[in-house]
């Protein structure tokens, strides 16, 4: 910054240029993150992929990681899934982006992000410094996006997965999502995992707002997926009584948190147990809504996830993934569980 | 940026102060790292609570021998009511220190503060830095009521230089803080400006800062769901060092912005020429 303002200027700049490295810790984060494993095996398999414990962070609620490195290692836990990334820089919508609803929220971020390019050459590199098993949630337009952004990704350092965000807009079909359709969600899926380095699994991430989940699922599979996310926001929206208006600027947004879980672990339960019935082949299953603590994690896995991942609550607690590692880890040895692997799916038993 | 800590605080003091209450709390390793400017993140009730969202307020004063951060809120709806609710002894989940804080100037300037309402909560500690450094200060402190006054007391403390408005004339001048502030720019001869209140008075604060040739440093409030960085609620357009306008998250790239780089009309907004708005053409 240039003002001729001397010290002034210089101690301004010193602010941003501090806060722009926040890897670069004078003091180390916080000692508390247990290793995994801890008398009980953790690890999970998401198609090739085997990660040390299932705890993940959902797309959009963990930046590319380098914020929350100050509450956690990124490496303590499975995987962090990045904020969804398209091809070019995107501004997102206007503000206000959020409401508080209970025991939730809503948002109308719009994809914010600097396109596909700045991550790879920034955000990426420094995960992996760091440790960091990263799973790039991917989204695009069209099939041609996710196809380019796949192959982008290909050799990229730390990526363990790539998470194909089929529930955002459609352009080609004029604003529905893709994860609203069989065909639209295999097109995708199929071109992504056609392209994607082989030894990358591709997980689909889909809708609840369908009207069965179990098509979708199915389709997502047949086309390739190695793994299936869910679920992404349901599609919701508040209105000010003050204002009498819509409080967000996109007028709908999508609710997340706890108020949602029960939505979530239903369909997780649906898609595990048509895979247990031979209506689809099996594939591991990450599961997330409304995940605050270990409990609900746990909650989950007996539905049939095999990771699972925490959003909206990483919010209220900054290092809850750690928290809700720890926390299952002890539920599973409460039970008698030997292994996670022992627990997923029980409740369907 | 300071390394944020998150533990739970006790509740050591509390007291009405006019409109406002004014909380202490000891929150141990925090109140070292805290710089005026930085804000807490507070938790609303328990583990269980339906309120997910933390609610943000300036750091007032910070204490490192008592390990304690003193706040001052204005109850504005639920999470902020359960917060007026807590007694001394109860204990609340903070997270702090958040934010980039207001650049120093580390080396002898004329200040003037302008605060509207509880805004001047981050002020007094912000001044008292300036002129232990060789600077002096004025105030401008404005609110809708003499009741919605806060500290007036311990700007007087501070400097002789302190002039009060409020908007129905029930304390100091009649009017908005914009009105006397001119005058006092001029008489100090102002190098530089530190405003915090509502974002109509920022935006005009810095016009009439800029107009005197004062640099001016804003500390806006925009809804935040995550205070750390990670959701991208809390966006405002800003102008960067390179001349392109983005959308920049208020929690950790502010809330302490140059108010000349700020796009204060554009807020809300989605401006033609932000970095990536032509990509929120297609979808
Ligand atoms: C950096 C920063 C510093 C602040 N400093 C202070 C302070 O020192 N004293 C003080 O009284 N207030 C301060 N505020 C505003 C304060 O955060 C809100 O008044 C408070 O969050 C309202 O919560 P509520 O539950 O009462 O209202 P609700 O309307 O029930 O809140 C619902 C949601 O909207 C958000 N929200 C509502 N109003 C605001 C607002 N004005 N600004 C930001 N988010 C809002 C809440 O955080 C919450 O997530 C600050 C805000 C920010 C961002
Ligand atoms: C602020 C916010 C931003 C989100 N952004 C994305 C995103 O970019 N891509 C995506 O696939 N999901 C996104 N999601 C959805 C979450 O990844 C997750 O699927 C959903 O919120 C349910 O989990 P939760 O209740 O634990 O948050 C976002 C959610 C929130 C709250
Ligand atoms: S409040 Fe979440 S990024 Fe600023």
């Amino acid at each position: 910054m240039t003002d001729g303002y001397g010290g002034f200027a210089d101690n301004f700049a010193d602010n941003f240029a501090d806060n722009e490295d926040a890897g670069d810790f004078d003091d180390a984060p916080p000692s508390t993150i247990m290793l995994p494993g801890g008398g009980i095996d953790l690890a999970t398999r998401i198609g090739s992929t085997l990660l040390p414990n299932p705890v993940t962070t959902a797309s959009g609620c963990a930046g590319y990681g380098k914020e929350l490195a100050k509450f956690f290692e990124p490496a303590a836990i499975g995987a962090v899934v990045t904020k969804t990334i398209m091809p070019y820089p995107r501004s997102g919508r206007a503000t206000p982006r959020m409401a508080e609803t209970p025991s939730g929220m809503l948002n109308s971020i719009g994809l914010q992000g600097p396109g596909i390019d700045a991550f790879v050459e920034r955000d990426l590199p420094w995960l992996a410094a760091r440790g960091g098993r990263t799973i790039v949630s991917i989204a695009g337009g069209h099939v041609d996006d996710f196809v380019a952004l796949a192959e982008r990704l290909k050799g990229a350092p730390g990526v363990v997965g790539i998470e194909a965000n089929i529930s955002c807009p459609n352009v080609a079909n004029r604003g529905q999502v893709f994860a609203c359709n069989p065909a639209t969600s295999y097109d995708v899926i199929r071109a992504v995992r056609d392209v994607a380095d082989p030894q990358v699994p591709v997980l689909a991430k889909l809708s609840p707002d369908v009207t069965s989940i179990v098509d979708i699922a199915r389709a997502c599979v047949e086309a390739g997926a190695d793994g299936l996310s869910m679920i992404n926001t349901l599609l919701g929206m508040a209105i000010d009584p003050d204002t009498m208006k819509p409080v967000l600027a996109g007028i709908t947004g999508g609710l997340s948190g706890p108020a949602v879980r029960p939505v979530a672990v239903r369909c997780v339960y649906q898609v595990h147990a048509a895979m247990l019935d031979g209506q689809m082949a099996q594939v591991p299953i990450v599961g997330m809504g409304g995940i605050r603590t270990g409990l609900d994690a746990l909650e989950f896995i007996l539905a049939g996830a095999a990771a699972v991942s925490v959003g909206t609550v990483i919010f209220n607690d900054p290092s809850s993934p750690v928290r809700i590692l720890d926390e299952l880890r002890a539920a599973l040895i409460a039970r008698g569980f030997g292994s996670l692997e022992a627990a997923i799916g029980y409740a369907h038993r | 940026m300071a390394l944020p800590l998150q533990v739970q605080a006790e509740i050591v003091g509390r007291e009405p102060a006019g409109a406002y209450h004014r909380l202490v709390l000891r929150a141990p390793g925090i109140a070292a790292r805290v710089e005026p400017g930085h804000f807490v993140a507070v938790a609303i009730g328990g583990v269980d609570s339906a309120m997910l969202l933390r609610r943000a307020f300036s750091i007032h004063r910070a204490d490192p021998a008592a390990e304690t951060i003193d706040v001052v809120f204005a109850e504005a709806g639920r999470g902020t009511r359960e917060l007026a609710r807590l007694r001394v002894g109860d204990s609340v989940n903070v997270v702090a220190p958040l934010g980039t804080p207001f650049p120093l100037p580390g080396e002898p300037v004329s200040a003037v503060m302008v605060a509207g309402g509880y805004g001047s909560a981050p002020m007094f500690a912000l001044a008292e830095r300036i002129v232990a450094d060789g600077g002096s200060v004025a105030f401008v402190l404005g609110a809708a009521t003499a009741e919605r006054l806060y500290g007036v007391d311990q700007a007087q403390a501070i400097t002789e230089d302190v002039v009060v408005t409020t908007d129905d004339g029930s304390e100091g001048v009649r009017g908005f803080v914009t009105g006397p502030l001119p005058e006092v720019l001029t008489a100090v001869e102002a190098d530089v400006v530190y405003a915090c209140g509502p974002m109509g008075m920022l935006r005009a604060v810095t016009e009439v800062a800029s107009a005197h040739d004062a640099r001016v440093f804003t500390a806006v409030e925009e809804s935040m769901a995550c205070g750390v960085g990670v959701c991208m609620t809390c966006v405002l357009p800003v102008v960067g060092d390179d001349g392109v306008s983005r959308f920049v998250r208020s929690c950790v790239d502010g809330p302490c912005f140059d108010g000349t780089k700020v796009r204060w009309d554009d807020a809300g907004t989605i401006p033609a020429d932000i970095e990536g708005a032509a990509a929120m053409g297609a979808h």
